[in-house]
């Protein structure tokens, strides 16, 4: 029996796994030889984490004053007043520690020359709706350098990996997390894992906007659904970011510092019509007006020049160049907004403690540890998978040395072991990725930046309507090994799982906060919804 | 247009028609895989050249599904020395290994004054997505299936040379064997690097290191010590 099983191989199940490791060792507090194991349906160094390019926030005030208080301050006023102040200034004052443990583990920040050592040397930049130079960045690959450094030190530190199994189910006795089932891709079997204490890093629901997100294939809220599926609770699943800037065509995502580093949004007259560094919520329905008026939008950042752009944004460029044939340092780039970021998620506590299912952690975009509350600042997310995730991982360890070692019996084991089966045997009539094309739109279309309650209610029938021909979607492929046409599947019921929440939670909150923005509520309503929208299970 | 994928249920190359426009290797194979053929297998993530998911190769060259545009008559294939699991799909974790054995990572922290001029000395190496194009690329492993490889040696010279190592001979010692002596400097890793890193610059910078903390090549060694044969190398042919 583990002591910590780590679901997610991400930044945040990656910083957990190393926490609960260290802090195994301490006097006092842990036994030593903890058996920790992350457990993911790809590679570690696969995952989403990779793409977050912009930076990461720390007041630690390397380019002009910044203090705390000012990064806890602009988290909670873009947050909209649905954050809990307690968890962000949590977060804010972990900040520069966690900068601290990353520069020790070797992650190969941009620097300023100012003569300085250690952290105090970290290049930072301005991001949207922060009141100082205060995302830590490596170039535009932030994301990238952040997981592959935190990767390596796991290998260093012996962190065992399971790779390509598919998070199933949660196994839970009397409430309590007791283990996980898993498909292991390449054999097609289910397996269950016992554990003392489970973390689920999984990360966020984007993908449900198959085509207008820049997430990854694989950010398809598995985590999420599993929680609802084990009886715990979810929260503010309507408010679901969108990315000012994703190329048009590809919906492949241009980081947030092009215009931190004083990029244009224009439209087609070359016209600017919003304050480019406003928060993410505001620009994107800027954006989205400009279209309603029949303009097409572009980033401009010519006048930064190509030296600069190749120093600051070679990502960016390169992207450009493949996917939309434009030349950033002579071209306009063609964007429009899509999905990029899940603030809601599963519902925790103060200990990141996942509602409802006690041994049970979540952390990362998967959970709603309430910072971000109705809008997440540019460079906080990957502050609360690293921050966060030691607090994960440290409590997850401390959980276990008090839990029972009583495994859980096989009962999730053999109902999984069954469904797998019925899938097999299900009739395939109906093209589920049809479907998931489908829902994409639809999502986009109806649940997207400006929402109105006749087009969420259909939005709802037609989710009701996909619910039900599920029948009739089955798989093409019924081979039992490496079978990712049954993946694929798997994760398309996670999102038919997820989007009614979505759809319901934004038909009830009657007002406009943040990303979750009305048509005939278009102001913010603090008397009736100044909460949070709890979902769970009834039996 | 017409694409060809090397399907490993019968090790039989398979063709398919895809409309006349253009679209990345990606976008391809999730078509055929929703409208045409759902057992057609491979991986894939983040759409964007940065995840290192979906390397294959395309006319014998590694490329990243997602950033390659595909031309007719393309042949499509499993990255090379990796088992294959089922088409495009492979087991990635032996070259993993090759980290571990390389111990590539910071060994002993000591804080550092570092300036931009250091950031640039491996931002380049830095960028490296694990994407396995090189370790597929290389003929080492033609001939000896432990060499360290590419990717691991980059990585293993990125953490070697920051400043922020206190005990970098820890990875010198670490990559002698099969490791930068091994490589026969023929630049094919270089070459298909979708992230332009160099790895054989890198590890002609490593064997530099080598010599420094008192390593010689073992070819260069045989020469000296033992056979009259002058200008023979053990590592030739390939």
């Amino acid at each position: 029996m583990l002591d910590v099983l780590i679901i997610g191989s991400g930044g945040a199940g990656l910083t957990a796994a190393l926490a609960a490791k260290d802090i195994s060792t301490v006097d006092g507090v842990g036994l030593g030889n903890a058996s920790i194991l992350v457990v993911g349906k790809a590679y570690p160094t696969n995952s989403q984490t990779s793409m977050a390019q912009g930076g990461m926030n720390a007041a630690l005030g390397n380019v002009g004053e910044d203090h705390i208080s000012s990064h806890i301050a602009d988290t909670i006023k873009s947050a909209r007043g649905l954050c809990d102040e307690d968890m962000v200034r949590q977060m804010c004052a972990d900040a520069p520690k966690t900068i601290q443990w990353l520069e020790s583990i070797g992650v190969p920040f941009s620097r300023l020359d100012n003569g300085k050592v250690g952290v105090e040397t970290v290049a930072q930049r301005q991001m949207g709706g922060a009141s100082a130079k205060r995302a830590c960045y490596a170039q535009d690959y932030t994301g990238l350098k952040i997981l592959h450094t935190l990767y390596d030190t796991c290998l260093k530190e012996n962190i065992e990996f399971l790779d390509e199994h598919y998070f199933l189910n949660l196994v839970t006795d009397d409430g309590t997390a007791k283990g996980a089932t898993f498909l292991d891709i390449r054999t097609g079997e289910v397996k269950q894992i016992h554990a003392k204490s489970v973390i689920i890093a999984t990360g966020g629901y984007g993908s449900l906007y198959h085509g207008y997100t820049t997430n990854a294939y694989g950010s398809t809220g598995d985590g999420v659904a599993a929680v609802l599926r084990a009886g715990g609770a979810v929260s503010d699943m309507e408010f679901v970011q969108f990315h000012p800037t994703a190329l048009k065509s590809s919906s492949i995502l241009i980081s947030e510092s092009a215009r931190g580093e004083g990029g244009y949004l224009v439209n087609s007259d070359g016209e600017r019509f919003v304050d480019e560094l406003k928060p993410r919520d505001e620009v994107a329905r800027a954006i989205f007006e400009q279209f309603q008026n029949s303009q097409e939008v572009f980033l401009d950042v010519r006048h930064l020049g190509e030296e600069k752009l190749m120093e600051l944004l070679p990502q960016e460029v390169a992207l450009c160049k493949l996917h939309e044939h434009v030349d950033p340092a002579k071209e306009l780039i063609p964007i429009k907004p899509v999905a990029h970021y899940s603030m809601g998620g599963i519902d925790v506590d103060y200990a990141l403690e996942v509602t409802g299912i006690k041994g049970c952690f979540a952390v990362g975009e998967c959970s709603n540890a309430k910072v971000h509350g109705a809008n997440r600042l540019g460079g906080n997310s990957l502050l609360e998978i690293t921050a966060f995730g030691k607090f994960a991982g440290e409590n997850a360890y401390k959980h276990a040395v008090y839990a029972s070692n009583k495994k859980a019996d096989d009962r999730q084991l053999q109902q999984d072991k069954k469904e797998i089966e019925a899938i097999y045997e299900k009739e395939n009539t109906l093209n589920f990725y049809e479907k998931r094309e489908s829902l994409g739109k639809l999502f986009y279309e109806k649940v997207g930046i400006v929402r109105d309650n006749v087009n969420l209610t259909k939005a709802m029938e037609e989710v009701i309507t996909m619910q039900v021909m599920q029948k009739k979607m089955g798989l093409s492929d019924k081979n039992r090994e490496n079978n990712t046409n049954l993946i694929e599947y798997l994760e398309f019921q996670n999102a038919l799982l997820l989007a009614p929440t979505i759809i319901s939670a934004a038909i009830a909150r009657d007002e406009s906060r943040g990303a979750h923005y009305k048509v005939g509520f278009e102001t913010q309503d603090d008397e009736k919804f100044k909460q949070h929208i709890v979902l769970q299970w009834k039996d | 247009m017409q694409i060809t994928i090397l399907r490993s249920e019968n090790n039989t190359h398979q063709t398919y028609t895809l409309e006349d426009k253009e679209t990345t290797l990606l976008g391809a194979l999730t078509h055929i895989k929703a409208t045409q053929d759902a057992t057609l297998t491979f991986t894939a993530g983040c759409r964007a050249s940065v995840c290192g998911t979906c390397s294959v190769r395309v006319n014998g060259r590694e490329e990243l599904a997602c950033a390659y545009k595909i031309k007719d008559g393309d042949v499509v294939e499993p990255l090379q020395y990796h088992p294959v699991l089922r088409d495009l799909k492979v087991d990635k974790n032996k070259a993993k290994e090759t980290l571990v054995k390389s111990t590539a990572w910071l060994h002993d922290f000591q804080e550092a004054s570092l300036t931009h001029k250091d950031e640039k000395l491996t931002e380049t190496q830095t960028d490296c997505i694990l994407c396995d194009s090189c370790y597929s690329a290389c003929p080492v492993y033609a001939v000896n299936p432990d060499f360290l490889g590419p990717f691991a040696l980059t990585r293993a010279y990125r953490y070697s040379t920051d400043k922020r190592e206190g005990n970098a001979k820890a990875i010198i010692d670490n990559i002698q064997t099969n490791g930068v002596w091994d490589c026969t400097l023929c630049g094919e890793c270089t070459a298909v690097c979708p992230k332009g890193i160099d790895p054989k610059m890198d590890i002609t910078m490593l064997r530099g290191d080598s010599v420094t903390h008192g390593y010689s090549d073992p070819s260069f060694a045989t020469q000296s010590f033992g056979t009259p044969d002058f200008g023979f190398d053990p590592n030739g042919g390939f």
